[in-house]
């Protein structure tokens, strides 16, 4: 190990950054790289393999997963920025970019979270997708998410991060649409990519700007240097990243593409759309956190469309059906929680809730799936009830991640949650706090109304399914999430516990940002009101859903009218999208293809038949020569007023 | 040096076609000759790619011998990485499109051969010549094999196509012969490097610069005199199609930083803003174009326009990054869009027609095309980890640099692209699979496959590893910047002062 340079006028807890190859930290090239070789291997040899190329995928992402171990024992064991030095991959003038991979205490935790999961969700879909036309393709597409994921967290440049970033929106762009004969499946697909464009405008912007401010778009270049920016630069970087974090983590107004993202199977909504891309938004921010807090104006409105979101994904989560749709809503909803939490300053808790949620969600999704499997692919919770008898392992690990995502104590989502609200209100955000006590509430509404519908009551369904419990392959990934999201508080038992301590390094200090609390609550107040929340949620809903007749059907929803309409149509977003950019949008498109064929072409075209005109006098010509003569007239205009302007200019 | 590896690789393929002149009409014979000559061509321009000398910015490997003595026109090539990279991707390419063609071609196999070796010579003619009115016979030869290329082996409305191709760029080229006279008139010399050491005023750069500039914009195409392009590419047959978009496109490009720029700087400077936002244009105008299309060629004809775009917008940044990398664009455009274009024609051969809305639910029944084509649409929607990428990106973060708002603006080309060419796909591909023509689709043959298996090595190893490509280009295009009079402008650590 070389020391390249130590980290100077941070807080004393910053890391010192290491130029490192050995180790651990030396092979995590591998880390992408196996799942990689994975994919390609299972696509050059779909046909020799067959069923076993499920396990090659499995096998690579095993092996990833164990790097990944590795590599955090030796972060864990000799805490430091580790810079794993790879080679060149962009050169061009004064614009450098290098392959390099960068590893601190956030790498870690995001690589656990990502090759952990993804190796649950990879042996789940053994299970899961047994029997499918394409069901090794779907193992090679497994292993280019993973791999693509991986990129993107090690990148140690914003550029190479935008590397991984766009290649998992291609895996999800495949994976979305990977039942593509279904026509809105594809639609899907490409919602999800287009929409994500839109923000990797934002996101190249801000790179652009970043460039011109730091000549240079490594992390260990711009994050020291971050304070060397202005007020109105920093607020102009925030936002722009902001704008790419928003698309990728489904905030408001670009997150319109997840709930229709549950086309994809089931395993990929707990993998992509739950667990680890959906979080690379939060990833990014807090990854740029040094930046962040050079504008708190700037994190304020990070931290407002979080909580916009929070309530916007809860609300209509209230009034879905589909088992799937609800989890999905909810994952936006969840997501808004962790950019409040970016956006207060609470960007360990921001982490902290990633990791529950990874873990919870990802749980929940596998049910969700666990209980399609059993119902023959239905996914009206309306046409459940009683499950509980049926799937055992199914109604239990759900009850757990459940549990945690309505907030009750001891399960993990209560206190990463309630860690982010109590920060909020420490940093002088008492609406914020408010509206997220809230989120709260509804939080453990619409995920007990989702667990009672399934699991409790009578059943609502014929006799033409007969649902089973899963097989092992996929209540084995169940149990394990499901201990993960029982046990996952004591990461950060306290508000100042292992996880804070350990991701100190990583990210910003806040100290000198001078939040002051909103008042005089002490601690236990928060924590009782979190408590308070999650209970009174999970209560009303059980009179509503438990204590009602469910047999009644809809009839029993508490929101009635004009309101319920709205939630079901989730607002009129997509319509209002719809009108924008496919009809207005579409009529501009159309407009220039009329300047293009009638004009810009008219004027070649007419300039022609004046000419031939010139030599021939037909009957015919009388509508090419009217034509011809106002082309030829508009382009000798056309010339005069450019040599005009040139001579006025020049 | 009076005859090297340059003039080896420029009469190879005139060669091949004087010997099909006098083979017999047989295909197998035919295809023998065509391939041979191609691909000796391919290893005669590597001899080249070994001889030069990478760091080296200027043009080198000078053949020369006398062409014209009454008036000192010399017939002379040299190469500078710019160059050299472009003859490289022609060599490369034409093998491939001779060997994608010779299933398809039924009518006069051995015209058709004959033409594109004809044209690779001009072509290569183009990216070497050093003498200025060598570079003019060069560039106005390219028209007449490609003329017939489209008027004799292209779609339905073929002729009006071809006529339209040939008057559109003659006229170009025309002025551009003017404006070599009267270079010649001030230096006596056609010669190059003569004519880049001559001090002109500001008002005769920018009438020479408008002569150029007009030649070289109809070629690219820039906006607003692109409409030729559309109707070549739809009628022009499918390896007409793809040596159009790949190669014959650069000639304009490379016009502009061969002879645009370092020749007129005065006026280069002065127009450039203006050139910036007619790219920009360009590219928003050409994409939103391309998406309403329903003829798939149409649709890939203006993303050319589009991609083009780009790489008008990296030359005049003027900035060493956006500018190299416009270089490394052409390549990628060459390569992507060659794909594209090929699949289009495998695609054609089996269902002879080019509406999108004939098609759909096409990958479940051919799924190594399916893949393949969204592989390069990805790389042409410039997709990180393919080339596309490595190409766009810094002329957008370079653009940025030296004019925000167009680095800004052409940024949106990004999500246009992705629109235009997955919609194209989801309505192809993607979908049941409805109708028998759907239902019989036969997936790509061996052959096929080995013909576009070159280009997609070349579009992920450019993509992940783009440094030796930078490296040929880079020190050529910042001799240019030099001579222009803008060296490399350091990106300026000028945090504190950016304020809003």
């Amino acid at each position: 190990m070389t020391f390249l340079l130590a980290a100077e006028d941070h807080a004393a807890t910053a890391n010192e950054v290491v130029e490192a190859a050995s180790g651990f930290v030396g092979l995590a090239w591998l880390i992408p790289v196996v799942p990689l070789v994975g994919f390609l291997l299972v696509l050059a040899l779909t046909k020799t393999l067959r069923e076993s190329a499920a396990f090659v995928a499995i096998g690579a992402a095993a092996v990833s997963f164990l790097l990944a171990v590795g590599v955090a024992t030796q972060v864990l064991g000799d805490p430091a920025t580790y810079v794993r030095p790879i080679g060149t991959f962009i050169q061009a003038g004064e614009f450098s970019v290098a392959w390099d991979l960068y590893i601190d205490q956030l790498t870690t935790v995001m690589l656990l979270v990502v090759t952990g999961v993804g190796l649950l969700v990879h042996i789940y879909s053994l299970g899961y997708m047994h029997g499918d036309a394409r069901y090794e393709r779907f193992f090679a597409y497994l292993n280019l998410f993973l791999s693509s994921m991986l990129v993107l967290v090690l990148g140690s440049d914003l550029v190479t991060l935008f590397v991984g970033w766009e290649l998992v929106g291609l895996s999800s762009y495949l994976l979305i649409g990977f039942w593509f004969e279904k026509a809105e499946y594809a639609s899907a697909a490409k919602k999800a990519f287009i929409t994500n464009r839109v923000g990797d405008v934002s996101f190249m912007i801000a790179m652009f700007l970043a460039f011109s401010v730091f000549g240079s778009l490594a992390f260990t270049d711009v994050l020291p240097a971050a304070g060397e920016l202005s007020s109105g630069t920093a607020l102009a970087l925030v936002l722009l990243l902001l704008g790419g974090a928003a698309a990728k983590s489904a905030q408001i107004p670009l997150y319109v593409w997840l709930p229709d993202a549950m086309a994809g199977p089931t395993p990929v909504s707990a993998l992509i759309h739950a667990a680890t891309m959906v979080t690379a938004g939060v990833y990014l921010t807090v990854r740029m956190s040094p930046v962040l807090v050079q504008s708190v104006p700037g994190m304020e409105v990070i931290a407002w469309i979080g909580i916009g979101t929070v309530l916007l994904g809860a609300l209509i989560a209230l009034r879905q059906d589909d088992i799937k749709k609800i989890l999905a809503y909810s994952t936006v909803s969840q997501l808004g929680y962790m950019f409040v939490g970016v956006g207060v300053g609470a960007f360990r808790e921001g982490i902290f809730h990633l990791v529950t949620h990874a873990f919870f969600k990802g749980l929940l999704f596998l049910a969700a799936g666990s209980v399609m499997h059993a119902m023959a692919n239905r996914t009206d919770a309306w046409g459940m009830g009683g499950l509980r008898k049926a799937m055992p392992i199914t109604f239990w690990t759900s009850a757990i991640g459940w549990l945690a995502i309505s907030g009750v104590f001891p399960f993990s989502g209560f206190f990463s949650k309630d860690q982010i609200l109590t920060e909020a209100y420490n940093h002088g955000y008492f609406a914020i706090w408010v509206l997220g006590l809230l989120g709260a509430v509804l939080t453990a509404f619409y995920m007990s109304r989702w667990f009672f519908l399934i699991f409790l009551g009578e059943r609502r369904f014929g006799d033409d399914v007969h649902p089973h419990e899963s097989p092992a392959s996929m209540t084995a990934p169940l149990i394990v999430l499901a201990a993960l999201s029982l046990f996952g508080g004591l990461l950060n038992f306290e508000h100042s516990g292992w996880l804070y301590t350990f991701l100190a390094p990583a990210v910003a200090d806040i100290s000198d940002v001078g939040y002051e609390a909103a008042g005089g609550i002490p601690g236990f107040g928060l924590i009782g009101a979190a408590v308070v929340a999650g209970l009174v949620g999970i209560g009303l809903a059980f009179l509503v859903y438990v204590r009602g007749d469910a047999s009644r059907g809809r009839m029993l929803e508490p929101i009635r009218g004009v309101p319920a309409e709205v939630l079901e149509r989730k607002f009129y977003v997509d319509e209002l999208y719809s009108l924008v950019f496919t009809r207005i949008g579409g009529r501009f498109a159309d407009a220039m293809v009329w300047i293009d064929t009638r004009i810009v072409d008219g004027l070649v075209n007419g300039a022609g038949a004046t000419s031939l005109a010139f030599g021939r006098v037909t009957r015919r010509a009388q509508t090419g020569l009217v034509r011809g003569y106002v082309g030829s007239f508009l382009l000798g205009a056309l010339v005069l007023v450019g040599f005009l302007l040139y001579s006025v200019v020049v | 040096m009076a005859f090297g590896p340059i003039t080896l690789t420029l009469a190879l393929p005139l060669l091949g076609a004087l010997v099909l002149a006098f083979v017999a009409d047989d295909p197998r014979v035919v295809r023998i000759v065509g391939l041979v000559a191609s691909v000796a061509t391919f290893v005669a321009s590597l001899i080249i790619f070994v001889d030069f000398d990478v760091s080296n910015p200027a043009l080198q490997l000078e053949e020369r011998m006398s062409w014209v003595p009454a008036i000192g026109a010399d017939f002379a090539l040299a190469v500078d990485g710019v160059s050299l990279a472009l003859i490289l991707l022609t060599t490369f390419l034409v093998p491939l499109i001779l060997l994608a063609s010779f299933d398809s071609v039924t009518t006069s196999l051995k015209g058709y051969v004959a033409a594109f070796l004809a044209l690779e010579t001009a072509v290569i003619g183009v990216f070497a010549a050093t003498d200025l009115l060598l570079f003019a016979v060069f560039f106005e030869f390219t028209l007449v094999p490609m003329y017939f290329i489209i008027g004799i082996w292209g779609g339905a409305n073929r002729r009006y196509a071809a006529v339209k191709f040939f008057l559109y760029t003659t006229l170009g080229g025309l002025l551009m012969l003017v404006a070599i006279l009267y270079l010649f008139s001030q230096t006596g010399s056609f010669d190059y490097e003569a004519i880049r050491a001559l001090e002109l005023g500001t008002t005769e750069q920018h009438w020479l610069f408008a002569a150029f500039l007009l030649a070289f914009a109809i070629k690219v195409p820039i906006f607003p005199v692109h409409t030729w392009l559309p109707d070549a590419h739809t009628e022009a047959p499918t390896g007409g199609s793809v040596f159009l978009a790949a190669v014959l496109l650069k000639m304009g490009t490379f016009g502009l930083l061969r002879y645009a720029l370092p020749l007129f700087p005065d006026a280069t400077v002065a127009w450039a803003p203006w050139l910036l936002g007619i790219a920009v244009i360009g590219i928003l105008y050409g994409s939103l174009v391309a998406l309403m299309q329903s003829d798939i060629k149409r649709l890939i004809a203006y993303s050319s326009v589009a991609h083009m775009g780009f790489v008008v917008l990296g030359t005049f940044a003027l900035n060493a990054t956006a500018t190299t990398a416009s270089v490394v664009q052409m390549i990628n455009h060459g390569l992507s869009t060659g794909a594209l274009f090929l699949l289009i024609g495998f695609l054609y051969e089996r269902r002879h027609t080019r509406q999108i809305a004939a098609f759909g639910g096409l990958a479940k029944r051919v799924p190594v095309m399916a893949g393949l084509w969204l592989l390069v649409s990805m790389s042409s929607l410039a997709l990180p980890g393919l080339n596309g990428f490595v190409g766009e990106f810094p002329i957008l973060l370079g653009t940025f640099q030296t004019a925000p708002w167009a680095g800004v603006l052409a940024a949106f080309g990004a999500v246009l692209a992705a629109l235009y060419l997955l919609w194209a796909y989801q309505r192809m591909f993607h979908g049941p699979l409805v109708g028998a023509d759907n239902e019989h689709t036969t997936d790509l043959k061996l052959r096929e496959i080995g013909v576009l298996a070159p280009i997609v090595v070349l579009i992920v190893a450019i993509g992940l590893y783009p440094k030796p490509l930078f490296d040929l280009v880079e020190p050529s295009v910042e001799r240019v910047l030099t001579e222009v009079g803008v060296d490399a402008p350091a990106a300026e650590p000028a945090a504190a002062q950016t304020d809003q």
